[in-house]
């Protein structure tokens, strides 16, 4: 079962160290991601779905922050290789595109440059064979006339084409997964399907995993397998797409289904919201971390946490009342 | 590019215009007739004439400033008195150890504080770090001509490794120049050091935390090709930036400086010309040395050009 | 109308004063700050109360007696005409933070007044513009020689010099943090609402320009102390025989060979003067600006 992942984080703990003291973003999250599947990773911004995401490609300030657990990938744990060996591993093995491309490219190289510098750094390539295989990946994320827009900088494209380049330069070295961290949050809607579209193809040809982080259901109704939805550094329900939207478990994935509003409602109704506030990271409740804005709280919600369960076939949840409230 | 180079150009026309104007009234802001000041008390009522007479100063006022700015246009900067010489002969006379303080101050300053500027930003919050800080902050509060006296006193008084005061030129050879040039150098290039470091510093920081940065990382590039390739071209341009900005700075503190060491330099020229009450001297030397200060800067903005693309496709 | 501004006002004000009380704690956090802050009020005291610790005026000659080096007598030695060297850097201390303070001020005034306007109205933003390019091209001591070389050397005429010089910059900082205010809607609301260009100008943007304002303002200060020195220190400043800590030190250069006393304690005093305002104009700034703090923070 293990060897089947391709990615497997078990019990990942991320602390920084501030000004305030140790800080936990993610605080004990597991969960895997099997070859050639999407998962999507769900939350409210702040709940830790990008620290986990910068975690797996230690991408995190070295000086201050602290991981705890394992992330193994192809049997490796990220977290114990060498600066050097990460290196390696870093835009060759496992790839990440960010949420706003402009300002993820950098403004004074052309985006042939930055996409042949993964090959050179990667593949060995030489300058010329570099350029022609960044057109190459530039065609095949869809930009039109390759060759000329090679040549030209980031500033010169639009949103779209910025993340298309992006994606080029992403998936250059043929990564086994791709992690997209808010990928269509910047564009367009018209825009926004394209990419995710395009994101669905390249892994289909590129026969990679993808993990898609996101705010949007729309977009894991889109594109994903699999979910796991993560509150506050914890991952509170882990489902397949379908059971999301049929019978959500968790009173916050309720919460979150419902805020969607839907064309067949009563516009006189007032749009639902989940009461309350995201409690801030280094103040965190003791018990459940919902409970303050749960519906369905009582008084062992305030006081002990719940653990991550498995209630049935692949659907975990972390709740103690999951089974009084799916109504 | 062109376009830009254009624009910029023309934009220079209205600020040299100023400068022109400033330059013209200073003379003006005389109390009383600047002829009579010019020759002193002893003067007689005919020789003040007389003088007014030279100077046109009994023509209007407009009639005055239009026939100097077209004299300017001609390359005729005015007429020392003292020295009986054109104004801009005078000048480029003593241009030499001004221009030979400030290049060397200059270059001094860029070796030393741009890689100090980088390292304190790759290790900031570090005791290294607050150490440069702390010696950025003393570099800036000692003026240059402090400085020179202080290392005067340390290098050529107590250790006697240089001549105390005193100018050769770079003709009669390079170390017979460079060892009266070092000393007032390096006072002159600590303070630029400080200041081009710090800049260097929060650009640098500015920079690494940009978004551009994590992607570079996440390519698996070596960090300190990020460092010198990534993230130093887009720090470049607030770099260049204080460059510009403080030529002016540079060129006031080789005045003084070479004041402390005696160096026959465009300073030694405005104390004289002010006891000499030599006005056009004056008059001459500060527009000139305005005019090299905005010739500096639009070199700096030539080089964004190069540096910047977005600059170079006229986006700012 | 009046009702609804007035009414924001008042909200406004009752928070500005817990504002600045948080203000004040993190100030106080500041360590380096704090140390400028010191250094500064030591320095005002030591002009205001030296002169009454010593039995010597600043320029009481004592020819029997020139430079003599440091002593229980003559704390910082005598120069070269005799005069207690620890009593000519009081009272030269005096008129350099005079002088000092007084440009800072004058720049401060006529820098915002023009910052102000020019942030406002479009055409005189051009004309004001191109005169503040064209009076920064001058190097400041350059043009600061030659307005004193003109209008006379004594210390009014140097603070006029200063301020000249340093206006540009200081209308710059605050036309460009005016700017910023001007392009927020509520300004929009303000003149839609028939607020006078006065009203709005002075009452609701100058607030707007003030952290800016502040900072800069010290750094003339510290800018005004090094200007003075090297305008003294040439010649053309506050002219002899009162002291002021550049004048000092231009006797001091002619008897460098013999008295270093002469040039060092001035200098310790400049160096500590404008050590002590840069400090406090960072601290200020760091304060008061959030753009340089959160760039302090993150890396990757």
């Amino acid at each position: 079962m293990a060897n089947s992942n391709l990615l497997e984080i078990k019990d990942l703990k991320t602390s920084f160290l501030t000004e305030r003291g140790l800080v936990t973003a993610v605080d004990g999250v597991s969960f895997s991601i099997k070859p050639g599947e999407t998962l999507g990773v769900v939350g409210e911004s702040g709940c830790g779905k990008s620290v986990t995401a910068a975690s797996i490609m230690r991408l995190l300030n070295k000086d201050s922050t602290i991981y705890e657990g394992e992330i193994i990938y192809k049997g490796k744990n990220l977290l114990k290789l060498s600066e050097k060996e990460m290196r390696e591993i870093r835009g060759n093995e496992i790839s990440i595109i960010f949420q706003d491309a402009m300002t993820s490219l950098n403004p004074v190289y052309t985006i042939g440059d930055q996409i042949a510098e993964s090959l050179m750094i990667h593949r060995k390539l030489n300058k010329r064979q570099a350029y022609e295989e960044a057109i190459e990946m530039l065609r095949m994320t869809g930009i039109p006339a390759p060759e000329k827009r090679v040549h030209e900088y980031p500033h010169e494209l639009s949103g779209g084409m910025r993340q298309r380049a992006m994606i080029a330069m992403a998936l250059s070295c043929r990564p086994s997964l791709l992690i997209a961290d808010e990928p269509t949050t910047a564009l367009d809607v018209t825009i926004q399907a394209q990419i995710l579209d395009l994101i669905n193809d390249l892994k289909e040809e590129l026969n990679m995993s993808v993990m898609m982080i996101t705010h949007d259901l729309g977009v894991v109704a889109e594109v994903c397998t699999r979910v796991v939805v993560m509150y506050l550094g914890q991952v509170i329900e882990e489902t397949d797409v379908e059971s999301l939207f049929d019978q959500p478990l968790h009173p916050y994935t309720k919460g979150l289904l419902e805020c969607i509003p839907q064309l067949e409602d009563d516009r006189s109704k007032r749009l639902f919201t989940i009461k309350g506030i995201v409690p801030s990271l280094d103040n965190v409740p003791k018990g459940c971390r919902f409970a303050q804005r749960c519906p369905y709280v009582d008084e062992q919600c305030m006081s002990e946490s719940p653990d991550l369960k498995e209630v049935s076939q692949g659907h975990k949840v972390r709740c103690w009342n999951y089974d009084k409230i799916s109504s | 590019m062109k376009a830009y180079i254009v624009t910029r150009i023309l934009s220079l026309i209205p600020v040299l215009l100023v400068v022109a104007i400033v330059a013209f009234f200073l003379i003006h802001l005389t109390p009383g007739d600047p002829a009579a000041v010019m020759l002193g008390s002893q003067a007689t009522p005919e020789e003040v004439e007389q003088l007014r007479e030279q100077l046109g100063l009994n023509l209007p006022l407009y009639e005055q400033f239009a026939n100097w700015f077209f004299g300017l246009l001609q390359g005729d900067f005015g007429w020392s008195i003292y020295y009986n010489r054109p104004v801009l002969t005078v000048f480029l006379e003593h241009l030499g150890p001004t221009l030979s303080l400030a290049v060397l101050a200059q270059a001094i300053s860029m070796v030393l504080a741009i890689p100090m500027g980088i390292s304190a930003a790759r290790k900031r919050g570090t005791k290294i770090d607050q150490i440069f800080m702390a010696l950025v902050m003393l570099g800036m509060a000692i003026p240059s001509f402090l400085m020179g006296l202080f290392l005067m006193q340390l290098f050529a008084l107590k250790l006697k490794l240089f001549p105390v005061a005193g100018y050769e030129p770079l003709s009669s050879g390079l170390w017979n120049h460079l060892k009266f040039m070092i000393l007032p150098a390096t006072a002159l290039g600590i303070i630029q050091t400080a200041i081009i470091a710090r800049m260097t510093r929060s650009s640098m920081l500015d920079v690494l935390s940009a978004n551009f940065i994590k992607t570079a990382y996440a390519k698996g590039v070596k960090e300190k090709i990020i460092v010198y390739k990534h993230a130093l071209r887009n720090a470049a341009i607030p770099i260049l930036t204080v460059l510009g900005q403080e030529f002016g700075t540079l060129i006031a503190g080789a005045v003084v400086t070479e004041t402390v060491f005696n160096l026959p330099g465009i300073g030694q020229l405005v104390i004289h010309a002010i006891e000499k009450r030599d006005y056009a001297v004056i008059q001459g030397t500060i527009l000139l040395a305005a005019l090299s200060y905005l010739l500096v800067n639009l070199i700096v903005d030539l080089l964004y050009g190069i540096v910047d693309p977005r600059v170079r496709f006229g986006r700012k | 109308m009046e009702i609804n501004t007035k009414g924001v006002e008042h909200i406004g004000s009752e928070l500005k004063s817990e504002k600045f009380k948080l203000l004040f704690r993190r100030f106080l956090f500041n360590k380096l700050a704090v140390v400028g802050t010191v250094i500064v009020i030591l320095l005002c005291l030591f002009s205001i109360v030296g002169p009454f610790m010593t039995k010597y005026g600043p320029l009481d000659i004592d020819p029997m007696n020139r430079l003599q080096p440091p002593s229980a007598d003559h704390w910082f030695g005598t120069d070269n005409f005799g005069r207690d060297l620890f009593s000519r850097v009081v009272h030269g201390g005096r008129v350099s933070l005079v002088v000092g303070f007084s440009a800072a001020l004058l720049t401060a005034i006529i820098g915002m007044i023009i910052g102000l306007y020019s942030s406002y109205y479009r055409i005189l933003d051009h004309v004001l513009m191109r005169i503040c390019d064209g009076l920064i091209a001058f190097p400041d001591i350059l043009l600061a020689i030659a307005i004193t070389a003109i209008l006379g050397p004594n210390p009014f005429n140097v603070v006029i010099a200063i301020t000249i010089v340093k206006v540009p910059a200081m209308a710059r900082i605050v036309r460009s943090a005016a700017l910023v205010v001007k392009e927020q809607t509520y300004i929009e609301a303000l003149k839609a609402q028939g607020a006078s260009s006065w009203r709005i100008i002075w009452v609701h943007m100058a607030p707007n320009t003030i952290s800016p304002f502040l900072v800069q303002m010290t750094y003339v200060f510290a800018l005004s102390i090094i200007l003075e020195a090297g305008l003294s220190f040439l010649g053309a400043g506050v002219p002899a025989p009162n002291p002021s800590w550049g004048n000092i030190l231009y006797d001091g250069k002619a008897v460098i060979f013999r008295a270093w006393w002469m040039t060092l304690f001035p200098s310790i005093f400049i160096t500590l003067a404008v050590l002590g305002l840069n400090l406090l104009g960072d601290g200020l700034r760091d304060l008061l600006d959030p753009h340089t703090s959160k760039a302090n923070k993150k890396l990757k």
